[in-house]
C-alpha cells in the first residue's frame, strides 16, 4: 500500500506517506536503518485523532502482521505490537482475564496503546496502560533490538518511561508484554445515575468513585443555563461468574462515505444531548452490560467520524488538578457560549499519574469534548480553552491533538526536557518522525 | 505543519510586497506562524512588508530576493526555500497590472507583463509543486483574477496572462491530488490596492482583507477554487455565457 494519504480519526490534516507492511522485526530494523530523509513512523489503526500517526513524505510502517497473542499461565500476555485490543480481549476471556486498561474503543493496537499511554474508565484505580506493561521490545533507529521495562535501570528505564506516552518517537515497539487482570467475568454490573447539574455529577464521582473499578460521566455540554454539565454517571465492576459478556460481533452499521456536509451541527447536537439525557434512568442499579456496551459503545457504528463531513472533528481533551476543578465549569460555559457544540462530552476523575514524562493522565479531572471542525472560529475557541487549561496547571492529550503549539506543549508537560534527552540519545538524527513531531519541533 | 484548523506554521509568499499576500498573513494571524518568507524584488515595498508584519507581532519574517521574470533562477530559489524547512503554504501573488493602451502601443511591454504574470509565475508554480509533492503536505495558492475568465476590450492583455496562470493553477489542483499536498485557485474581482488605485472602482470591488479571508478559508475548507467576493462566481458565470454582441454593449 505505498503512497497513501493518511489522516487521524478526526480527518483534519491529511498527508501522504509510503506505507510499508512489515512481517518481522528484521523488516523493522531494515526500514529504520535504510530510512530516507523524511524518516519512519509506526502506525497502528489510526485512532489517534490528530497528526500523531502520519509522516508526510516519509515511511509509515504497518505492523498489523505482528499480531500474535500468547497468553501465559501466569496471566502475562505476550503480543505483537500490531495486535488489536479487541482480539486481546477475546484471547483473554477463556483464561478468566481482561485487559487491565481499555480505552473508549477496542480498535487500537497494543503499540498504539503504549505510544499514547491510553487510559480507561478505571484510571482512578488502576492507572494507565503503561502501568501494566512488564516489558517492551523496542527497535531503535540504529537497528538495535532492546528489551526494556519498568524493572530496567538507568538509561533503559528512562527509555522505557519515554516510550510509554512517547508517541512512537523513541523507537518502534514490536512486542508488548502485559500483565492481564483476573476477572470473575467479562460482563460488567453497572450503576447508572442521572444528575441535573455539573456540581452534582462531580460530587457523585468524588464521593463514590472509590467504590467502583470503573466510572465515567457523560455530560450535556449544550444544556442552557444552570443545567449545563448535567449528566449521566455510570459506574461499575465486573459481574460475578455466570452470564458472559464478550466482545460482540463486528460493526453492524457504518457510514460508507463522508457526506458532503457534516451531519453534526448545533441543532443535531442539542437534540441528541437532550434526548440522551432524558433517555437515561434517574437511577438504576446493577444492570448487566457486555464489554462492548460498557467499554466500546461507539465501536458498534463503523467510521462514525465521517458524520462530521469534510471538515472532520476536533476532539479536545484536557486534564486539570483536583484543586482547579472549577475550570471544568468554565470550559463548558466557554464552549457553549462561543457556539461550539460538543456532540459527546465525557468527564472522568483521574487517579495519580505515572513516571512517564509525556504520559497524559494526572490526578484530578479530565474532560473530553468532540467538536465539528467546521465550527466557525473553532481555532480561537480552542486557543482560549487551552489558556484556561494552562492557567489551571493542566494539559491536553497528544493522542487527540493536531493544534497545540510547541510553547504550549512545553508549559503543559514540564518534564518535556527529560523526554527530549532520551529522544536525543536514541534518535539523534531524527529518523523517527511524525507530522506531530514536526509540528511540535520534537 | 498545517494544524487541525488549517493554520500553517510556515508560509512562502511569491510576490512578497503584495497587499493580498500580506492580508492573508494577517488573517492567519501570528499564533501558529513561525517562518514567513517574503520573496520579491528588493526595495522599499518588500522592506516595509517585513516591518509591518514584525510590528504586528509576527516572528520569523524574512525577505528573500526573487525576480519572478528571471526564470533560470527559480529552481535554485525554490529548492533553497524548501531545503531550509518544510513550507506549509505557498502564496503565488506576484503580478503586474500594466496599462492596456501602453501594451497595444508597445507589445514588448505586454510580453514583459506576461513574463511576470504567466511565464515566471508558471515556472515558480511548477517548481513549488515538485517540492510539495516530495514533502507530501502543504498548499499552493494561485491567485488569478476574474479578468481571466472573459477577455475584455479594456484589459485583455492582463486578462490573458491571468487566464493562463489560472489554467496552471487548476492543472496543479489535479497534479497534486493524492499527493498529500494540494492547490487552491483564488479568483478575486476588482481589489482596492496600490496597483488599482488609479482606476475607477468596478462593481463588487473588495479590499485585500476580503481576498485574504477567502484564501485562508479556502485552505481550511480544503477548497480547490474560490472567488472573492463569492458573488463573483454566479456573476462571472453569466458574463462568460453572454453572446459577444451583448457583452460588447455592456461597455466593460
Amino acid at each position: 500500500m505505498p503512497d497513501t494519504v493518511l489522516s487521524g480519526w478526526g480527518r483534519t490534516a491529511p498527508s501522504r506517506a509510503d506505507v510499508v507492511a512489515v512481517r518481522s522485526t528484521d523488516d523493522v530494523v531494515a526500514a529504520l536503518t535504510s530510512a530516507g530523509q523524511r524518516g519512519v513512523l509506526a502506525r497502528g489503526l489510526g485512532r489517534s485523532y490528530g497528526d500523531a500517526a502520519q509522516n508526510a513524505g516519509g515511511t509509515v510502517l504497518d505492523l498489523s502482521s505482528l499480531g500474535t497473542i500468547d497468553v501465559g499461565s501466569d496471566g502475562v500476555v505476550r503480543a505483537g505490537a500490531g495486535a488489536v485490543l479487541a482480539d486481546v480481549i477475546d484471547a483473554l476471556e477463556p483464561h478468566g482475564l481482561f485487559v487491565p486498561v481499555s480505552p473508549g474503543t477496542s480498535r487500537v493496537t497494543l503499540g498504539g496503546a503504549v505510544a499514547a499511554d491510553v487510559h480507561g474508565k478505571n484510571h482512578h484505580r488502576d492507572g494507565s496502560f503503561g502501568d501494566h506493561v512488564v516489558e517492551l521490545e523496542v527497535i531503535t533507529p540504529d537497528g538495535a533490538v532492546q528489551r526494556i521495562g519498568p524493572s530496567s535501570s538507568g538509561e533503559d528505564l528512562a527509555h522505557f518511561r519515554a516510550t510509554v506516552g512517547g508517541m512512537g518517537l523513541t523507537g518502534v515497539v514490536t512486542e508488548v508484554v502485559l500483565r492481564a487482570m483476573p476477572v470473575p467475568s467479562q460482563a460488567v454490573l453497572v450503576d447508572t445515575c442521572q444528575l441535573g447539574s455539573l456540581d452534582a455529577v462531580m460530587e457523585r464521582m468524588s464521593s463514590t468513585d472509590d467504590g467502583y473499578r470503573y466510572s465515567v460521566a457523560w455530560i450535556d455540554a449544550t444544556a442552557p443555563g444552570a443545567a449545563l454539565g448535567r449528566g449521566v454517571v455510570t459506574q461499575g465492576d465486573h459481574a460475578p461468574a455466570g452470564p458472559s459478556g464478550g466482545v460482540a460481533a463486528p460493526p453492524r452499521i457504518a457510514l460508507p462515505i463522508a457526506p458532503p456536509v457534516g451531519l453534526v451541527n448545533r441543532w443535531t447536537v442539542r437534540a441528541f444531548n437532550e434526548a440522551w439525557f432524558r433517555k437515561a434512568p434517574a437511577s438504576r442499579d446493577a444492570e448487566l452490560q457486555t464489554v462492548r456496551q460498557f467499554f466500546h459503545p461507539l465501536d458498534g457504528v463503523g467510521a462514525w467520524n465521517r458524520a462530521y463531513g469534510p471538515r472532520g472533528l476536533v476532539q479536545h481533551q484536557c486534564a486539570v488538578p483536583d484543586s482547579e476543578s472549577a475550570v471544568i465549569a468554565r470550559l463548558l460555559e466557554h464552549f457553549r457560549d462561543s457556539g461550539a457544540p460538543s456532540f459527546l462530552s465525557v468527564l472522568k476523575r483521574f487517579g495519580p499519574g505515572n513516571d512517564c514524562p509525556l504520559s497524559f493522565p494526572r490526578a484530578g479531572w479530565t474532560l473530553a469534548v468532540d467538536l465539528p471542525g467546521a465550527t466557525p472560529g473553532l481555532a480561537r475557541i480552542l486557543d482560549r480553552a487551552d489558556e484556561l487549561v494552562l492557567e489551571a496547571g493542566g494539559r491536553t492529550y497528544l493522542a487527540k491533538d493536531a493544534r497545540v503549539s510547541p510553547e504550549a506543549l512545553r508549559a503543559m508537560y514540564p518534564r518535556l526536557d527529560e523526554w527530549l534527552e532520551v529522544r536525543e540519545r536514541v534518535d539523534p538524527r531524527r529518523v523517527l518522525v511524525s507530522d506531530l513531531s514536526r509540528r511540535l519541533s520534537l | 505543519m498545517i494544524d487541525a484548523h488549517g493554520r500553517p506554521q510556515s508560509v512562502l509568499v511569491l510576490g512578497g510586497g503584495s497587499e493580498i499576500g500580506l492580508a492573508a498573513l494577517r488573517v492567519f494571524g501570528p499564533t501558529t506562524l513561525r517562518r514567513i518568507v517574503l520573496a520579491g524584488r528588493p526595495g522599499a515595498s518588500l522592506d516595509s512588508a517585513v516591518q509591518s508584519l514584525t510590528s504586528q507581532g509576527f516572528s520569523g519574517v524574512v525577505a528573500a530576493d526573487l525576480d519572478v521574470a528571471d526564470v533560470p533562477t527559480h529552481e535554485a530559489f525554490v529548492d533553497a526555500a524548501f531545503d531550509a524547512g518544510d513550507i506549509d503554504v505557498v502564496l503565488l501573488v506576484a503580478g503586474v497590472l500594466g496599462d492596456q493602451a501602453e501594451f497595444e502601443a508597445d507589445p514588448d511591454a505586454a510580453v514583459a507583463a506576461a513574463q511576470v504574470n504567466y511565464v515566471g509565475s508558471m515556472s515558480l508554480a511548477l517548481h513549488v509543486a515538485r517540492r510539495l509533492t516530495q514533502q507530501a503536505h502543504g498548499v499552493i495558492v494561485v491567485v488569478s483574477s476574474v479578468a481571466g475568465e472573459r477577455a475584455r476590450r479594456s484589459n485583455f492583455v492582463y486578462g490573458s496572462t491571468k487566464a493562463a496562470i489560472d489554467s496552471v493553477g487548476l492543472g496543479l489542483v489535479e497534479v497534486l491530488r493524492g499527493t498529500g499536498a494540494r492547490a487552491l485557485v483564488v479568483r478575486p474581482g476588482f481589489v482596492r490596492t496600490r496597483m488599482t488605485s488609479h482606476l475607477p472602482e468596478a462593481p463588487l470591488a473588495v479590499d485585500p482583507d476580503e481576498v485574504g479571508r477567502a484564501i485562508v478559508d479556502g485552505i481550511a475548507g480544503g477548497k480547490e477554487l474560490v472567488y472573492a467576493p463569492p458573488l463573483m462566481r454566479p456573476v462571472m458565470s453569466v458574463l462568460r455565457h453572454l453572446p459577444r454582441p451583448v457583452f460588447r454593449r455592456l461597455g466593460i
